[in-house]
């Protein structure tokens, strides 16, 4: 079609995990068709994986993902220890349970500041973040390093969580809490949000079935799926709690998914500090014996896929990788098209991928070649639109 | 000295450009913005166009579709524009200098006048480094 309008998205920007590039097809403000391009990422890390011994591995997969710095490692040692017979004692399996509810918790908190930026609420954005500090504290604390806790091993973890780290985890996790009902208030009672979010972007439960989302995005469709539940590793067959599931398919209910989420990961850290057995952390494996193995996670995206398959050396001939977001990026095709342009950044943002790539983007038309608008722009737009409803709405 | 340069450090204006990283320095340069460390205070903002830029932040190792378009944004800045590397992978390529995807280092595709090492570098140190860049610039 003549008039139809491609606004490119991307590659780069600085919000996002993954570099991405979208290119909207647009006709006047209604986004008719989507199409994706990925592979600024790419870094070859399988292939790398394979030249590293079994043990330097989860070092590598850590760097897959900054965010997800723990559910690579963890789905590489699962896929290593189920390759391996492995035997992990106890407590390493309740600590390597905290550290992956903690991810959830900052990744999360991440996406909601993210989210807010978005829709023109830059102070949810500052708060989230806020909020967040807290948490990357208790990683310095257990771990050493605010990200990149380098705490998974294969046969158990390399750090122990201490008696005297118990209480300022048990204090940073209660003013957790009041900062979470604190969103949770300011996102449920909000007009401004209910009419920005209610209704834009829906995943039907067929469509979410249909293109294999995972995690907060097909919960969030009302499809019942959690690795920590269907497949338990860790801990989380030890502990009581509940899956988060919606209905309703759009940006609200993705966004209630995962305000909801953070109350179950608090609990569950909880319990796991209260039911923490002593001991080993570590199993001392010493040969990995040749043969293969699957990792299953669910990372704060979802699904966190790893194979690893070793001939009886010390390095895995074949290590393949699955993150979630390659899965919940291509749902954009049906949860973006036929809303306007000002939706879709939030839109591509609720499957909390890698999207914004906002910055030094460029609208062409290429029709007239005269209208252009910056990546800044889309954003603007978006956060336009929160402006005159709040008028409209007299908030 | 340059009167460009002194005005530059005045308040720099930062354009950031991730050639596949693993967004944890992106992660923490936003950090770097939000309350806690809040460099706001100090006029120093991320821009969403390198024409507004003082200074171009790049994190990671940039693979081959990242390489050009790295070269392209730096061709756009206006000149004098400071280039800083954060993080391990910017700063020496680390782990991923075996790779078939990583064609060269940062410094060998713009020049760069400082290096934040680190995996990734705490906030700390990204500001500790943004000093030493002002205090080498105004001389």
């Amino acid at each position: 079609m003549s008039h139809k309008v491609v606004i490119p998205i991307g590659p780069y920007h600085p919000l996002q995990e993954e570099p991405e590039f979208f290119r909207l097809y647009v006709e006047g403000e209604k986004v008719v068709d989507i199409n994706m391009v990925i592979g600024y990422m790419h870094r070859g890390i399988e292939k790398l994986s394979e030249s590293k011994h079994f043990d330097q591995v989860a070092f590598l997969v850590e760097r897959i993902c900054g965010i997800c710095s723990t559910s690579h490692p963890f789905a590489y040692v699962n896929a290593v220890e189920d390759l391996a017979r492995i035997e992990v004692p106890g407590r390493a399996l309740y600590i390597r349970t905290i550290i992956a509810e903690l991810e959830r918790l900052h990744s999360h908190l991440l996406w909601l500041g993210l989210a807010g930026h978005f829709i023109g609420y830059n102070t949810v954005w500052m708060w989230a973040w806020r909020y967040r500090e807290p948490v990357l504290d208790m990683f310095e604390m257990i771990t050493g390093n605010r990200q990149h806790y380098a705490m998974m091993k294969i046969g158990g973890v390399r750090r122990d969580i201490e008696e005297q780290h118990i209480p300022a985890l048990k204090k940073t996790l209660d003013e957790l809490v009041r900062a979470v009902d604190m969103f949770k208030g300011a996102v449920m009672d909000d007009p401004v949000i209910h009419a920005r979010l209610k209704g834009i972007g829906i995943l039907s439960r067929q469509q979410a079935i249909d293109w294999a989302v995972v995690g907060p995005t097909a919960r969030a469709s009302g499809v019942n799926i959690d690795v920590r539940k269907d497949d338990p590793y860790g801990a989380y067959d030890k502990i009581d709690w509940s899956v988060i599931v919606e209905r309703e398919g759009d940006i609200f209910a993705k966004t209630k998914v995962r305000i909801l989420e953070m109350y179950e990961s608090i609990s569950i850290i909880r319990q796991c500090i209260d039911k923490m057995p002593g001991g080993q952390i570590d199993a001392n494996v010493k040969d990995i014996p040749p043969g293969e193995g699957i990792g299953r996670v669910e990372a704060p995206r979802g699904e966190c896929y790893h194979y690893v398959r070793s001939d009886g050396t010390n390095r895995p001939i074949r290590h393949k990788v699955r993150a979630p977001s390659y899965m919940n990026v291509a749902s954009n095709k049906v949860a973006a098209v036929g809303g306007t342009i000002s939706d879709a950044t939030i839109t591509l943002a609720a499957v909390d991928p890698c999207y914004c790539c906002t910055e030094r983007v460029t609208v062409i038309d290429k029709s007239t070649d005269h209208k252009i608008l910056n990546g800044w722009d889309l954003i603007k737009l978006s956060q336009e639109k929160t402006e005159n409803l709040k008028k409209s709405l007299k908030v | 000295m340059n009167l460009k340069l002194k005005a530059l450090t005045k308040s720099l204006w930062v354009f950031h450009a991730a050639c596949s990283p693993c967004n944890n320095c992106d992660i923490e340069i936003l950090d770097v913005l939000t309350p806690r460390y809040d460099v706001e205070r100090f006029g120093i903002v991320l821009v969403g166009s390198i024409r507004h830029a003082d200074v171009l932040l790049v994190t990671g190792v940039p693979n081959y579709k990242t390489k050009e378009r790295l070269k392209k944004i730096y061709s756009q800045a206006p000149q004098p524009c400071l280039v800083v590397a954060v993080g391990g992978c910017a700063c020496g390529r680390v782990m991923f200098k075996d790779s078939y995807n990583s064609p060269c280092a940062v410094d060998e595709i713009v020049p760069v006048s400082a290096y934040i090492p680190g995996c990734p570098p705490k906030p700390e140190a990204i500001i500790a480094g943004v000093v030493k860049l002002i205090k080498k610039v105004r001389g």
